[in-house]
Formats: structure tokens, sequence, C-alpha cells
């Protein structure tokens, strides 16, 4: 077997250990040590170390750098998960973020000795409910999925000051798993809505639970299949008049900045994924940033604290007698924040808006090429995203998930797959607007090669995929007897 | 627009493809009356260096912990972050990858989670950890919800020394599930045993004890666990991480559930995050657990592989039955947190964590022999500790942060009962010097 610079590496960094290598570097103490060791009560003191790794500085970075080269991510591959607007991460807001002055800042440090931290959050408040037509902003959220309790709690507070008690919360059955489960943690029942063929909601089903005992309404725009719910104004009416509040997920954002604003649709509350539209970096799982904008009503809800500004002088207001009180123990994911106002400083409000233009185009693209190959999950035009189903391929014997494999195989990561829930073997492609038509074209044609297989050899499809670190894992295994930690091999 | 590759080419080229005029024609699902007819009302776009200039201009602004001498913790701290950190973070295949939901083009980073939820179970001395939650405080709200779903009791008794900050966390988490908050005393600086016996009955899922608490003070988290057990309760603790070279696992002292905010282990202060929720529990637990896990299983062909797994308990699955709504967590920050515990190893963690306390211990002497200045609480403390002050916390700490000395917290707005005492924490970092100057600046401050 050749050679295989990803497959020849299979350690942890346990197994890098050797006893008595150090990589640290602590200086020696200046102040007597066994004193205080001897003040501190013995029940209080670990009696067996922790077993933690023994290694040198080079086996640090190299078992690191080793690791990481078994990834693929969006500096070196094509991603086009869907719902997850995998764009580029420009690197100046990477430099931004590691300023002193940002990156050393105690978030407890005195307020007047914070004004630029203060200013910046202060002024991306206002730039994201611009940009959303939303009244007010918190930054507090950690991700979109506390973005969304926090605006339901703000819903329920809503509710509950006006003496109205409502119990219900209606979502689309094709909505993101957070949605129900953020809505669930805020105490309501869950009631889904059902959708039509082509994503839209289920107007008549909307209407028919649309009771005195609905607090409010979530639903994602564009939708989850990457089209524009033309009747959007009309369902937030609807809801309006029966005094069910309105809340857009913000997850699929990056198809109308500057285009137009849930705010302007009739949304009460929405939330920003900043790692989505606002390219602060996925990180392999977070850390996110989920702020949550809000209408005048429902402003005085606001997570506390939020920041303020009179006479050009920024504090942190906790006079909020209404709010829904803290979701973090600080002030939000700042140096997320600080990527984010990089970015919006950098791109400007044409910028903005030819981010999602392009976003538009390059997922109409992408749907065009492989209409003929793969069935549609709903007819175009799309936003910024499409969603395709291998239903036909499936009955080929290759399902969404053959294809996810083989186009690892052939250098691009895989769509989201088996999202929504109501498209039969989905896969759900997005693009984003940083892609170049040449990326698009190959992906394309990677596609339409697993398509042609399906039909003429699907073994290598089935097979998929051969180039990776490892093969197809076996999933049961790791559920059924979950193996979650290193432990040495018997000594 | 460098980060936008379509020519005006290219973009006529992919236009044709579609079969349409141009990019208008593709918008026309959206409402024309809720179009915006305007352009967004932002600032101007800046090229690079205008950009750097303006942001440089607004750090500038912030008192730094290097500008500053840092003696500020109250749940965030000023520890050493070696370099190869930064580094390694930023390698595109870690820093711009998402959820490895393709374990097989996602070996790294599953690999790296791996690591640390072994590192986290072996320092915390418990079974199983999960792959991060965003922050302590959520770690915190989160287990008070999982500690409901394990034993059904709809009642958290909270150690009254527990961080008034997470205390409000929590509140927000359990409004929905109707939970009850109970607070059990602390007038000593720790958890009154026996204010907790009569607080700690048949209704409580969990007491709650964090260890150093707020105000530095260690507890008795063996006591807390028979009381918290002997009710039939889970004892739920608080633990910094970084401390636990030193102090005794949590969960060797009755722990069921571990959480703590991780932000000493590598992460940088940044004004208060994104830091790094950690969790940890009991195995028996592991299906009520809320976030990630990875489990070590194997391929095709029999070799060693990684992947998410029991992720039936998660929003994505089981949506409105979820264990918990998180679905983005903090997975660089863990890995910060991973190459930080590799880097500091076994001897290490030691080494920084018998440097803080000493450095604390001796700071403590230094300033609580200040003429009018004494220590709050007579109880063994770890890295940090509170300082009665015979004038205002909050005008000595602001004559002192002219000195460019971050003296420590004014307690007055978060504990009214503690209006004349300032918390003080020490780190590893912090040296004699800085110590001494500090306390010949707080003798004038208070003089």
């Amino acid at each position: 077997m050749p050679y295989d610079n990803q497959r020849a590496y299979d350690r942890l960094i346990f197994e890098v250990s050797s006893p008595g290598r150090i990589a640290f570097s602590l200086p020696a103490p200046d102040v007597p040590v066994e004193p205080a060791l001897a003040a501190l009560p013995e029940k209080y003191r670990r009696r067996e170390p922790a077993q933690l790794p023994e290694v040198s500085e080079l086996d640090v970075v190299r078992h690191y750098s080793r690791l990481s080269q078994m990834n693929y991510g969006v500096d070196t591959h094509f991603y086009p998960l869907g719902s997850c607007t995998m764009k580029y991460n420009p690197k100046i807001n990477e430099d931004m973020a590691r300023l002193g002055g940002f990156a050393r800042l105690h978030p407890l440090a005195p307020e007047a000795l914070a004004q630029g931290a203060l200013g910046l959050m202060h002024e991306l408040a206002a730039m994201l409910a611009e940009i959303a037509g939303m009244d007010a902003v918190s930054l507090q959220p950690a991700a979109g999925a506390q973005g969304e309790l926090a605006g339901v709690l703000m819903i329920r507070a809503y509710h509950e000051a006006r003496g109205e008690k409502r119990t219900k919360v209606l979502i689309p059955d094709s909505a993101h798993g957070t949605n129900p489960a953020s809505t669930a943690l805020a105490g309501y029942e869950v009631i889904e809505v059902k959708s039509d063929a082509e994503g839209r909601v289920d107007l008549g089903d909307l209407e028919r639970h649309l009771g005195p005992d609905v607090a409010a309404f979530m639903i994602t725009v564009p939708n989850t299949l990457g089209n524009f719910e033309p009747r959007v104004m009309e369902i937030a009416e609807l809801c309006h008049d029966r005094g069910v509040q309105v809340y857009m997920d913000g997850a699929n954002l990056n198809a109308i900045l500057g285009l137009t604003r849930p705010g302007d649709l009739g949304f009460d509350v929405c939330h920003f994924n900043l790692h989505k539209t606002f390219t602060t970096p996925h990180g392999g799982g977070g850390p996110g940033a989920g702020p949550v904008g809000v209408k005048a009503h429902l402003e005085p809800f606001l997570p506390t604290p939020i920041v303020s500004k009179r006479d050009d002088v920024y504090t942190l207001d906790w006079k909020r007698p209404q709010s829904i009180g803290k979701l973090q123990a600080f002030w939000g994911n700042f140096g997320m924040h600080v990527r984010a106002y990089t970015y919006i400083r950098t791109m400007g409000a044409d910028g903005l808006r030819a981010v999602s233009e392009n976003a538009v185009l390059n997922a109409n693209y992408v749907m065009k090429r492989l209409e003929g190959h793969y069935d549609i999950a709903a007819p175009g035009p799309c936003m910024h995203e499409c969603v395709l189903s291998a239903r036909r391929q499936k009955k080929q014997g290759v399902s969404a998930m053959d294809v996810a494999k083989r186009l690892l195989d052939l250098g691009f990561y895989a769509p989201s797959t088996y999202f929504p829930l109501i498209v039969e073997e989905a896969l759900m492609i997005e693009p984003t607007e940083t892609e170049s038509k040449e990326t698009l074209d190959a992906f394309c044609e990677a596609m339409i090669r697993i398509a042609k297989e399906a039909e003429t050899d699907p073994q290598p499809i089935q097979q998929a995929p051969l180039t990776t670190p490892v093969r197809r894992l076996d999933q049961t295994r790791a559920a059924r007897e979950p193996n979650l930690r290193w432990r040495p091999a018997a000594r | 627009m460098r980060y936008l590759p379509n020519t005006a080419q290219n973009q006529r080229a992919m236009l044709d493809t579609i079969g349409v005029a141009g990019i208008e024609d593709l918008l026309v699902r959206i409402p024309a009356k809720a179009r915006l007819g305007r352009p967004l009302a932002l600032p101007p776009a800046l090229a690079e260096a205008d950009l750097v200039r303006h942001l440089r201009g607004l750090a500038a602004r912030n008192a730094d912990a290097d500008g500053h001498v840092c003696f500020l913790g109250a749940g965030a701290y000023d520890h050493y972050v070696p370099s190869p950190i930064n580094h390694l973070i930023l390698r595109g295949e870690f820093f711009t990858a998402y959820t490895p939901y393709q374990p097989e083009a996602s070996q790294g980073t599953l690999r790296t989670i791996y690591e640390y939820q072994t590192m986290i179970a072996e320092l915390t001395g418990m079974d199983v950890a999960n792959a991060s939650i965003y922050d302590g405080a959520s770690s915190l709200a989160e287990a008070a919800l999982m500690a409901h779903s394990i034993n059904g009791r709809a009642e958290i008794a909270l150690a009254g020394a527990l961080n008034p900050l997470y205390r409000r966390v929590v509140e927000t988490y359990v409004d929905g599930p109707g939970l009850k908050l109970r607070e059990v005393p602390s007038p000593e600086g720790v958890l009154d045993l026996d204010a907790a016996r009569r607080v700690v009955g048949a209704k409580t899922a969990a007491l709650v004890v964090q260890s150093p608490n707020f105000y530095g003070c260690l507890e008795d988290v063996a006591a807390a666990a028979e009381l918290a057990h002997a009710a039939g309760a889970l004892l739920v603790v608080v633990s910094d991480p970084v401390n636990l070279g030193v102090l005794e696992a949590p969960g060797r002292q009755g722990a069921d559930i571990v959480v703590g905010e991780g932000q000493g282990l590598g992460v940088p202060l940044g004004f208060g995050g994104p830091y790094l929720g950690v969790f940890a529990a009991k195995t028996e637990f592991v299906r009520r657990m809320p976030g990630r896990l990875v489990g070590a299983t194997v391929d095709l062909d029999a070799a060693r592989g990684f992947a998410l797994t029991l992720q039936t308990r998660e929003q994505h699955i089981r949506r409105a039955k979820a264990t918990s709504n998180i679905c983005t967590n903090v997975a660089l920050c863990a890995l910060m947190a991973t190459i930080y515990l590799a880097t500091l190893g076994k001897q290490g963690l030691v080494r920084a964590g018998e440097l803080s306390t000493a450095k604390a211990h001796y700071a403590a002497e230094r300033l609580a022999a200040v003429p009018g200045v004494s220590l709050r609480f007579t109880q063994p403390f770890f890295k940090e500790f509170t300082l009665r002050l015979p004038k205002s916390p909050e005008r000595v700490a602001a004559k002192l942060a002219r000195q460019h000395i971050l003296a420590g917290l004014p307690l007055k707005t978060l504990d009214r009962k503690l209006g004349d005492c300032l918390l003080v924490a020490v780190t590893e970092r912090r040296t004699k010097d800085e110590i001494d100057a500090f306390a010949d600046a707080l003798a004038k401050a208070v003089a």
C-alpha cells in the first residue's frame, strides 16, 4: 500500500507521551510555596495526580498539526454544508480579535476603562438592528440556539406582562431541530405545522392551529428548502391578528442582506448567527454568537445587561426590571463581536447586498446545473441554498449518504444530508458567495459524475470514501458500547 | 470586493445558464412591498489599513491585562497562555471546519474532542465529559436541568457563595421548566451545613456548590455530597479545572455532575467570551447529558476511528424532547484547552497551581497587613480572596487603576452585604514585585 500521509498517523496525545517530558514554561517561584500549600487542608488537596500527557513542545505542535490534516475545512475544501453558511473567514478578522485591547481585556474591567470594547458592542448592535430592521439588539446569546431561547423567553415575558396565558408555539415541520428544542426549554408546548411539498407553510394547517393559546409562530426565512416564503407578510399579519408573536430563525439571513429585512417583513423577533452570515469562524463546532433583535414592544425584555450610550459614554445597563435575565456569565461572545464588526465595516452596505446577490446567484447556478441529474426538492428560483433529493439514485442503491461519502473522495466536503426532514434523501447545498464559478463547476461535475456512476457502476460510491483517514465508521458500535475517553492499555 | 470572486463576466455566464436576465429575476419571491428600496444605513466600508487603524483606536481605549497589572478574577482569570495554542488553532483545517457531521473528513476535530473529553474526565475525576457548553454559567444551568430530568424533583438548592452571575443564568434557564431555586446561606464564606440540611430535602433535585467559591473560599465538597445524597439529591460541583492540578478532583469527593468555566485553560480573557463551559458526569447519567459526545469506534477496515455518538439525545434528532437545545458549542475553545493541557501536562498543571496559590497567599498576607485592611473570611482559599477595606472599594479601585493596577472587583453591585469588600485574584502570572507594588499603592489609597 502506498504511503498515505494522513492514514499513517493514528496517535492520540496520550500515546505520544513519555514520562519526564515537558512543554511548558513557568517561572521559578519568587515567593514561598510551602506555606501556601501547608495552608490548604489535606482533604482539599489532590491525592492522585491527573494523568495528563508528558510531551515536548514540538510533540504538541506536530501532533495537532497532523490531526488538523485529517480535517476538511473551508480554507482547504469547498464546504457546501447547507444551512451552515460555510463562507470564507477573513484573516483580518482574526488579527483584529487578537489586538491586546480586546483579547486581553478582563470582562470586569471598570467600564470607564473599557470604552472601546463597549463602544464596539454598541455600534455592532446598532448595525445589526439596521440590517434586520429591528429596534433593539442584544449581543449576549452565545449561539443561535441560545438566541432562540432568549427570543422565545422574551415572547413569554411579553404575553405574561399583558396578563395573557398562552401555552403553545407553532413551528413548521421543516424547521431546524433547535427551534422545537429551544421552545420546549422555554416552557412551551410545540405544535408542528405542516409544509406543502415545496416547503411552504400550509396556510390551512396554520390557521387551524392559531388559537388563543398560541404564543408565537417560529419560521425560518428563507425556509429550509432554500426558498423565500412568498406569503410571509400575510402569515405575519394573520398571526398578529390573533395576538401571536412572529419569530424569524435568522440562520438563513445570508440570503437577504440589503434586499429585505425581517422587521419589514413583519417579524417581532429574529436572531443572527454571526458564525454564518457575518464570517466568524465555525471552529469545528463553535464558538458562534447568536445576537437577538426585537421590535420596540419587546425591548424591555432583552437580556441583562445591555450596552447603553449617554453623552458619548458607554455603560452596561443592569436596571431592566422586565428583562428575561442573563444567558451567559458575562456580556456575550465578544471575540465574535469584534470579528463581525470588522466584517461589516469591511463590506459596507453595498458589499453586504452584493454578498446576498452572489449567494443567491451561486445557489441557483448549482441548482440549474444539477437539475437534470437529481430531483429538485422545490422548484426555483431558490435563494442562498438549494435542496436536492437523491430519491432517483436511491432506486439504484445509492443513498444521499452515499453521495456525500463519494464527494469526500472527489475532494469536496458534503452537503447537509437528510435535512430538512420533509425531503426524502435530502442533499442541502449552500455554496455561499465566496466561492468562484470554477469551484462551483468542479463541484457540479463531481455531482454529475456521481449521478452517472449511480446508474452504471454504483460500487465506488457504496465503497466511498477511500481517500480519507478512515473509511465508514461503525456508528452502531459507537452508540452501543460508548467509549468516550481514552484509557491506558492494561498494564 | 476581495471576498467575492464572481466577476461581471462570471455573473453573466451564470445568469445565462440559469436562463434569466439578471439577479433581480431570482429575487421575485420577496414581496415587493418588503424590498428595501434604499441602501442599508451603515457606516462606509473601510479599506484594510484604515479599518486596522480604526480598530486599534478602539482597542487602545481599553485597560487590558498587558498595560495593566490584573488582579481581577470572579470567573475570568489572567492565566499563562502558551504560545503554540494560537498557532495551532489558527490552522484553517481546524478553524474553518464545522461540527463533524462527516466523520471520515473530520477525524482531526473528532480526535481533539475525544482527547478533550478524556482530559476533563481525568481532571474532574468523573467518568465522562461532553464536547463543551457555552460557558461555566450556562453549563451550570444545563446541569440543573439535567438533575431535574434524572430524578424528576423540582427544586435546586444553590450554595450562597455561588458566583451571583451564574445564579442569574440558572434563573433564566429554569424559568421555562418551572424549577424552584432555593438558596442556602453562607454567612462565614462557605456553605452552612446546618442550614443546608434544612433546605435540601425530598423535593431537591440537586445541591449546587462551587469550590473555590465566589469569595475564593474552599468548600467542603465531600460533606456537601454526603448531605445531598442523604436526601436523595444529586451534588453538582462548580469547579475551575485549571486549579485541579493541586485541588482534589470533585469526582473523588462525591460529585455527580461537575461543571465549570474552562477559560483558565488557555482561552483569552476576551472581555468575557467566548469561553469554555466544562461539563462532566457519572456514566450512569450519560444519556441525560446535554451537548455533543465523541466516541471511539472502528471503520470498515477495523481501523480506529472517532465519531459523534449518542446523538439521539440531541435536538437535531429528538427535537422538542432533546436533553438540551444546544447545537453549536465552543469546539475551538475546547481545542485551546486540549492544547493547553497537553502543553502544561502532568507536571505543569501542578506547578501552575502551586505558583497561583503561593502568590495568592503571599498577596493576601501583604494586603491584609495594610492598616485597616483585612481578610473578610477566615476559610482556606486557593487563588482568590475577599478583602475588607476601610474606604469605598470603588474609589480605591479607581485610584489604583490610575496607577495601572486592576485591584480587583468591588463586590457592592453583586453582593450588597459585602459593600465594603474587594475580591482579589492572583494567578501564576503575577510577580512578587507586582504584588508588592499593589500593597504599597493600596496602603496609600486607604491611608
